[in-house]
């Protein structure tokens, strides 16, 4: 830059928090509305104890998989029961959700959610943010984010427990093989949360994207290639995956308490 | 008048494109305390409009491929009118050049081995082109930029200031060199900023401002592009060689009028596009002239035909020379069949056997362009497309070797030296000419100033001269506006001086010039000095009306069609003119002086040199007396 | 086709200013830089406004359009109706200049405190890069440095006291090229994080969305520069396998 003194710098003087005439407050209030529903919604059935199980068809909901604690109903606990009975508000899947909850609660995409639609920070690209002061990710509690990786970690092993649910779930009435509706939605669910695991930012660089020479690694090269495929979809199956586990658990809900019946396709 | 404030180098560098940049980088390797002056920020140099690639017989694709053959094709494309030793140094130089860049962080694309991948382009017998996609301007730029900043990061670890040796002074514009005698002493600027002076002292100064493109109506050139290294050089002394050398490309845009000019590559042309007017009539069929009629398709089927079997089949008359091309569209446009936008249609629609997919495939940059800039979908509607102002080969008149222009301490690389090539550019060589000149420049530009006994003296009348000149626009009351007077010297420029080119029309043109030269004196701006657009403008039309008169006057002069240069009353080549550089200077009252235009005999071309060219094809360029010995025997035999 | 649209355009200089209204002509195909030119040419020849190439590849005509960070000469107006009143002001990150044009020499100077590339011990002309180690780094190469993504991180728009301890997305995309090139032998994870400010990215990807080459800053650059970051520096396993001497630390590079 030149160096000849120039007219004191500032910045234009510009009052309005922003001049966008677009509909930009549509993105943060939609964030708001589904997160806050679906933590009301998973809190009330992670709590709720009952209704989690059809043992009919062994079909288990993901919030309550893997079912360890001394209360589970029979059949539900494929991995052991040894948690012992605990206050209402400890889930019974207390080895699971947490990390759940901490891999979705770290994770990139839903990082840029919350961050714009519950702390407005910014709530849209240009629009001033109301705080006085930031500082990110660089301390405490923040600076946790970067154990994402080990909650991905801890997920995708959830993962295999959900795909090992859902294979249980095709068990037909007479006790052999079976499909119905609930199978299906199970399966879905799971191949839609192997979608939103495997396409996590920390995934893909675990798997290739920390080396500097993809040509001296060509199996890894291969997978980063697939991963960073599905990785450019990873906010949609986070959204996705919202709503698939909410089906997923409503569907058993309801069938398990009998308020509707499970559609057979056979047996 | 306020103090103005002085600095002072060893060298100063005009320009931030490709060739200032690798100037400056040379003089502070050469340890020399260094300046960059750029009319606009850091980084942001026409260069980066470069699409192709920057041609170096690296032989990597080919490894035929050497410095003679490269040579060859530059002399070749130039119309044997290149300065033989500036085409040698290119050819033998550019490897390393690119290689060099590639030491400083470029990534190019990579061939399968590792190396740096070459393409094909207009005019080259081997892949040559080192490129990265289509954007190998911006690489060579950024790369440039970033070898600088890693100088002043050695500088600031010395130093502690990261300014102390090399130094960008962004959007600075300097109006005047500065001589003590006839040596270069220094440079008047004004920082555009602030409007205010400054003054750079300094024995040795490099011109790397680029072309002319803004003195033509339609022009693929950005606003910086007003001839001033040019301008800067006449007015201090030195000479412009082959001014009427004007590269006109027969594809720009034409629609919409914020993108008129920018480039439609060739390649679009090359993959199946086919020129057609507002009768839907594949036109260029009724172009072919009658010395092309052999090698070019005489039917659609046949040029069709030739895509996929060159071997067997003419080649459409799409891919006739630039010129050819150029003019073609020009006649069908002046007949009333042009395009709504005053273009012609270009289009590859339904022309490629793998449909949309594969135009957005091949054409991914076109595709997007159309798409962003003109919100057309290349894949459903023709192309509108037009000539452009492209490059001007004329230029600086300059030492091949150490880019030494006539006036001692005076300097030039690029687009705004002359000579390299000749009538007509190469694709691709203009990237490594900037490279391999650049370089060159700053190191001749260093020797220079070590060779000094003694540094030359700014005078204070000279500054103070300096400074009434370009506050003349604001004195003026009542004179015009400069955006009117800009307009019409490039409307004129285009309509007289432009792609086809006539006697009378060429008179016409200087006549308006010598009206315009009145008016470009009485223009007037109001207002602070900061950042002042018009007043800027105002400034830049002494230099725009300089080397348009001196365009117009060597298109005058030279009675042939060669390259860049047609002239409809002399169509063909002349082998006698080939012998002829034209040559511009300043004459007469330095206050109001005159273009003068002189006849300088090419230099002989060195003997090996020569003999890397077969008989046949020198007979073609070159006058009986000047073909070697045996071929001339050969002749009479 | 042509029509008269109102716009209001901020004047002013050092700070202090307003929007001023105009009604100029448009016309089909037209760019919102055009109209500006318009201006320039027939109602206010002193109005600033830096362009250079007309054609996105320069970066210089950076601006606010309705509010959104933009590029003047790729904002075509066909994009609004014609009815709507359009804005145009200064980024706001950096110090007005005049009228459009703004100071940003803080980008320049952010530019120089990153380590540059280190070839090592490779001579010219002696480089092997396969085409697909070289594509990560080429994809951050296609940068324009219109600093709109600079302009319009939070981090630095909104908190001017941040300026000092952060680069901004483009700088930390820089150090993310480099990182990433095949060829280079140093090693910024360090001074990403703590000299330049990665740590202050909370990913919320506006420099992506602004970003006119569509570079996909945050998941290619940041993204991938923060895992990097975090395996050398908050991943308890390297931490105790380091404390175990079982995993060996290389040579930081510090800024320049």
């Amino acid at each position: 830059m030149s160096t000849l003194d120039a007219p004191a710098k500032e910045r234009a003087r510009l009052e309005e928090r922003t001049l966008r005439t677009d509909r930009w407050r549509q993105y943060p209030i939609f964030i708001v509305v589904v997160f806050t529903a679906w933590v009301a919604y998973a809190t009330v059935r992670a709590m709720m104890g009952q209704y989690y199980w059809v043992d009919e068809y062994h079909y288990l909901t993901p919030f309550y998989s893997p079912c360890v604690s001394v209360e589970c109903v029979p059949g539900s606990a494929h991995f052991g029961e040894f948690l012992p009975k605990l206050p209402f508000f400890i889930p019974f899947a207390a080895i699971s959700l947490p990390f759940l909850l901490l891999f979705r609660l770290t994770c990139y995409y839903y990082r840029k959610a919350y961050y714009r639609g519950f702390w407005a920070s910014p709530s849209a690209c240009a629009v001033r943010e109301p705080h006085k002061k930031y500082t990110g990710e660089r301390r405490f509690p923040l600076v946790g984010q970067n154990l994402h990786r080990y909650f991905w970690l801890a997920a995708a092993l959830i993962s295999l427990i959900n795909t090992y649910d859902a294979v249980l779930a095709f068990h037909g009435k007479d006790g052999g093989f079976g499909i119905g509706l609930g199978s299906l939605i199970l399966v879905t669910n799971a191949v839609l949360l192997w979608g939103y695991t495997l396409s996590c930012h920390s995934c893909r660089h675990i798997v290739g994207g920390r080396l500097k020479n993809f040509s001296k690694h060509p199996i890894r090269y291969w997978m980063w290639g697939q991963v960073s495929k599905l990785n450019e979809r990873h906010g949609q199956f986070a959204l996705i995956t919202l709503g698939s586990l909410v089906v997923a658990d409503l569907y058993v809900a309801l069938v398990s308490g009998g308020a509707i019946s499970d559609l057979r396709i056979y047996n | 008048m306020t103090e103005i404030e002085r600095h002072s180098y060893d060298v100063v560098v005009i320009g931030a494109g490709g060739a200032g940049l690798r100037a400056a980088i040379e003089a502070r390797l050469q340890g020399k305390k260094t300046a960059i002056i750029s009319k606009s920020l850091f980084g942001k140099a026409h260069t980066v409009m470069a699409e192709g690639g920057a041609a170096a017989a690296m032989g990597n694709v080919n490894p035929n491929d050497n410095w003679q053959v490269h040579f060859r094709d530059t002399m070749r494309g130039g119309k044997f009118l290149n300065n033989w030793r500036m085409a040698e140094l290119h050819a033998k130089e550019a490897p390393d050049r690119v290689w060099e860049l590639e030491h400083w962080g470029a990534l190019f694309d990579r061939t399968k081995d590792g190396k740096i991948s070459q393409r094909n382009f207009g005019g080259h017998e081997y892949p040559r082109l080192a490129h990265v996609g289509d954007r190998t301007g911006l690489e060579l730029i950024r790369t440039a930029q970033q070898k600088i900043v890693a100088l002043q990061q050695e500088d600031h670890r010395d130093h502690g200031d990261y300014d102390a040796r090399l130094k960008v002074w962004a959007e600075t514009t300097v109006t005047r060199l500065l001589l003590d005698g006839d040596r270069i002493s220094g440079v008047f600027a004004y920082v555009r900023e602030t409007g205010k002076f400054v003054v750079f002292e300094a024995p040795a100064v490099v011109l790397a401002t680029g072309g002319i493109g803004k003195a033509f109506k339609v022009t693929s050139n950005s606003w910086e592009y007003t001839g001033d290294g040019h301008a800067l050089a006449l007015l201090a002394g030195a000479t412009l060689l082959n001014m009427e050398f004007v590269q006109f490309h027969p594809t720009g845009m034409v629609w919409p009028p914020s993108v008129k000019g920018i480039l439609v590559t060739e390649s679009v042309r090359g993959d199946r596009g086919i020129l057609k007017n507002s009768d839907g009539k594949r036109f260029m069929f009724d172009y072919i002239p009658e010395v092309f009629k052999a090698q070019y398709a005489t039917t659609e089927e046949e040029g069709d035909r030739w895509y996929d079997d060159p071997d067997n089949n003419r080649r459409p008359p799409e891919l006739l020379p630039r010129d050819e091309v150029a003019r073609a569209i020009n006649s069908e446009v002046k007949a009333n069949r042009g395009s709504p936008h005053g273009g012609v249609f270009l289009t590859v629609v339904d022309r490629m056997p793998g449909g949309a997919e594969e135009i957005k495939r091949r054409l991914p940059a076109m595709h997007h362009q159309f798409k962003e800039l003109a919100d057309v979908d290349i894949t459903k509607e023709p192309m509108e497309v037009g000539p452009t102002c492209h490059y001007v080969m004329g230029g600086v008149e300059v030492d091949p070797d150490t880019g030494a222009a006539l006036v001692p301490g005076l300097f030039a690389a690029g687009e705004c030296s002359g000579g390299m090539h000749g009538s007509n550019r190469l694709g691709g060589n203009s990237l490594t000419d900037l490279l391999v000149f650049g370089r060159r420049a700053g190191l001749g530009a260093a020797e220079y100033v070590d060779a000094l006994a003694d540094r030359p003296a700014v005078s204070a009348e000279e500054v103070e001269a300096a400074s009434a000149e370009a506050l003349e626009p604001f004195d003026r009351t009542g004179g015009e506006n400069p955006y009117t007077v800009h307009q019409e010297l490039q409307q004129t420029m285009n309509d007289l001086v432009g792609i086809i080119r006539k006697e009378g029309e060429l008179e016409q043109a200087l006549q308006s010039l010598d009206k315009l030269r009145a008016r470009v004196a009485n223009v007037a701006v109001e207002g602070g000095r900061g950042y002042h657009p018009g007043w800027h403008l105002a400034l830049d039309l002494r230099n725009m009306l300089l080397v348009s008169e001196c365009i117009a006057k060597a298109a005058l002069e030279r009675q042939e069609s060669r390259g860049g240069h047609t002239r409809d009353d002399h169509p063909a080549m002349s082998a006698d003119w080939r012998k002829v550089n034209l040559v511009c200077r300043l004459v007469g009252d330095p206050a109001d002086p005159r273009v003068e235009l002189k006849r300088q005999p090419l230099e002989p071309m060195r003997e090996d040199l020569i003999t890397l060219f077969e008989n046949d094809e020198l007979k073609k360029y070159l006058t009986e007396e000047e073909l070697p010995v045996s071929a001339a025997a050969e002749e009479k035999a | 086709m042509s029509y008269e649209a109102k716009f209001r355009v901020w004047r002013g200089d050092a700070g202090e200013g307003e929007l001023t209204d105009y009604t100029v002509e448009v016309n089909e195909g037209e760019v919102v830089l055009d109209i500006i030119h318009r201006l320039q040419a027939t109602q206010a020849p002193d109005l600033a406004v830096r362009w250079n190439c007309k054609a996105g590849k320069c970066g210089s005509c950076s601006a606010e359009i309705n509010g959104m960070p933009r590029l003047l000469c790729m904002t075509r107006m066909s994009t609004f109706s014609p009815d709507e009143t359009i804005t145009v002001t200064p980024v706001r990150t950096f110090p007005v200049i005049r009228d459009l044009v703004t100071d940003v020499s803080f980008n320049y100077e952010k530019a120089r405190q990153i380590p540059s590339f280190d070839p090592g011990d490779t001579k010219p002309g002696e480089f092997r890069m396969m085409q697909q180690d070289v594509e990560r780094s080429q994809e951050f190469r296609k940068c324009i440095e219109c600093f709109l993504c600079n302009n319009v991180c939070h981090v630095i728009r909104d908190h001017e006291e941040n300026k000092e301890s952060f680069a901004g997305p483009r700088f930390l995309m820089r150090i993310s090229e480099l990182e990433m090139h095949p060829a280079d032998a140093a090693d910024r994870r360090k001074i990403a994080q703590e000299d330049h400010g990665l740590g202050f990215c909370n990913i919320t990807k506006c420099c992506t969305e602004v970003c006119p080459e569509h570079i996909k800053i945050t998941d290619n650059a940041l993204i991938p520069m923060k895992e990097r970051v975090a395996g050398q520096k908050y991943d308890p396993l390297v931490w105790l396998g380091s404390k175990l001497g079982i995993v060996k630390k290389g040579q930081d590079t510090p800024s320049a």
